[in-house]
């Protein structure tokens, strides 16, 4: 074989994949076993290395429980193998989806109107910034810095290429809300929105009410921001917001080592025009039966592509229907039974750890070991157990905290071995 | 169709009205009997700069998106509100309540510039 393609080695195959990319040294396995052999190989290692930790990370992926039915769900065929519809109307089962999503995605925000979904809240924001630039007509965005701090950086590269200014206002060192007198200070005439998340990075909910009241009064929108889905069982819906962006990783998306997941975006119904993506909507067909079609959907890859408002064209059909199904196996009363044992579980864990913030949270928080995060965390780690987020690396004034948090999935014994290490 | 005398008209199909210093502007019978059912108007905000030829605004219809172009200079005073709900209007009574907006201009130059009612008629006549 090597002859025929005119090589003299196999190494040749690979000569145009730099030289520090390539194993320099054979596979230390043992030569000439089968492949089911190796597979148990790795399938041993993998039990003795990386199975049985209890986690404590929260940070805008969560650990919860996904249900076997979500997989067999979305692995059959006819939404696993399919392409976005392009003549929708012959794919109804697709469009039913997400019809019942867009449903229950207004039911829990609170708002009238959502998209058949986005990539992620990291989009999501900045889609919900741009739509507040065409609705108000003004530039400013407002952001909290206890917004994620990797949903900020991405909206601060979309900004930059659509020459928005970014302002960022800061939060109260000792509630851990937003700093509502540096809001009122920087709104004014120029400011297209106010953007705030809830509960917000650290764990801690926001004063939504007030913030849109202030927002309003300045003639901007306010945009509610969550990256914890499941703390919607609970919470008030943000119906003082004019737009809603989010992630919903929490219901029933892997972690899957961060991506993909699936975002939404919802708003005021006055606002349809301008949500990105696309809109299923119900409708009837010739012969009176109850049909679903694209009632909207923008222009990105149709007609007037040179006025497009977003570079979403489609939407995040599979890994949306995850949390479809989820959303439709749980129900109102078991999402608010599952945001309850959260809560509780959190709250069990930060009784034992003195939160640094005083204002009520959901099922984060952010603590301080009695020895810097590192140290508390690698001896944890021979505990089989990761520890909290430390958050020196998005907030150098918090460099001697970590984020905590605990859900559904967190062991009464991992949080006392937790709350024993951070304070000894 | 009896395009009304007073108002001057353009070859992507608006109609222009002109009172004192302000210019009413709308699109013609003609467009939105091509355009079909109008199902939204997107239009300026109040304070825009209307430059001839530039597009301020759309209309979509079941058929089609058509951008709307300034057949006038001048400064956006009043946007007509009631499309934003009701764009059907426009298939309606396109010359009158459905006009789209109201602008401040600088003088009647661009408007007798336009064409009357009689050559937009046979201009229709000759594109039809």
């Amino acid at each position: 074989m090597l002859q025929a393609c005119g090589l003299t080695s196999t190494l040749e195959l690979f000569s145009q994949i730099p030289a520090e990319a390539r194993l320099d040294h054979p596979l230390n396995l043992a030569p000439g076993i089968s492949e089911y052999e190796i597979v148990d190989y790795f399938k041993g290692l993998a039990g003795r290395t990386a199975a049985g930790y209890a986690s404590f990370l929260g940070a805008g992926v969560y650990r919860h429980y996904r249900p076997i039915v979500v997989d067999t769900v979305v692995s059959r065929g006819e939404f696993l193998t399919s392409y976005t519809p392009y003549q929708s109307e012959i794919s109804q089962g697709t469009l039913v989806t997400i019809f019942e999503f867009q449903t229950m995605i207004c039911q829990l925000t609170g708002m009238d109107v959502a998209n058949a979904s986005m990539y992620d809240a990291s989009t999501a924001v900045p889609e919900a910034a741009m739509m507040s630039v065409r609705v108000t007509g003004r530039s400013k965005i407002l952001v909290s810095k206890s917004v994620h701090p990797e949903y900020r950086d991405v909206q601060t590269t979309y900004a930059r290429t659509q020459g928005l200014p970014i302002v960022e206002f800061g939060y109260d060192a000792e509630s851990g809300q937003i700093d509502f007198a540096d809001l009122e200070a920087k709104l004014d005439k120029q400011t297209a929105c106010v953007i705030l998340q809830s509960p917000n990075f650290f764990g801690i909910i926001e004063d939504v009410k007030k913030a849109a009241d202030l927002a309003h009064a300045h003639g901007a929108l306010l945009v509610f921001v969550f990256s914890e889905a499941v703390s919607l069982g609970l919470l008030e819906p943000p119906r003082d917001a004019d737009i809603v962006a989010g992630e919903l990783q929490s219901f029933a998306i892997s972690p899957s080592y961060g991506g993909p997941y699936a975002g939404i975006i919802a708003a005021k119904e006055k606002f349809t025009r301008q949500l990105p993506g696309r809109l299923v909507g119900q409708s009837t067909d010739t012969h009176g039966n109850r049909a679903f079609c694209l009632t909207l959907s923008t222009r990105e890859q149709h007609i007037r592509r040179e006025k497009a408002t977003s570079n979403i064209c489609t939407n995040q059909a599979l890994i949306a229907l995850m949390a479809t199904v989820f959303m439709e196996l749980y129900g109102k009363q078991g999402l608010r039974e599952l945001a309850t044992q959260n809560l509780s579980k959190a709250h069990y864990l930060g009784s034992k750890l003195k939160p640094r913030f005083s204002r009520p949270y959901f099922n984060e928080f952010v603590a301080t070991p009695s020895t810097a995060p590192e140290t508390a965390n690698e001896g944890l780690l021979a505990k089989n157990i990761i520890g909290g987020l430390p958050l020196g690396r998005f907030y150098p004034e918090l460099k001697d905290s970590v984020l905590l948090c605990a859900t559904e999935m967190s062991k009464r014994a991992d949080m006392d071995t937790l709350a024993e290490a951070y304070r000894s | 169709m009896n395009y009304p005398e007073n108002f001057r008209y353009t070859k992507e199909h608006e109609w222009v009205s002109l009172e004192g210093d302000t210019a009413t502007v709308g699109i013609t019978y003609h467009a939105q009997s091509e355009l079909g059912d109008i199902v939204y108007v997107d239009l300026p905000k109040v304070g825009a700069t209307l430059e001839i030829g530039k597009s301020f605004g759309s209309v979509e219809s079941v058929k089609a998106v058509s951008d709307i172009y300034a057949p006038i200079a001048g400064e956006v005073t009043e946007i007509n509100d009631a499309l934003s709900t009701a764009p059907e209007k426009l298939n309606e009574d396109p010359h009158g309540a459905a006009w789209l907006i109201k602008a401040k201009v600088a003088s009647a130059t661009d408007f007798n510039n336009l064409m009357t009612a009689a050559d937009y008629q046979s201009y229709v006549g000759a594109e039809s």
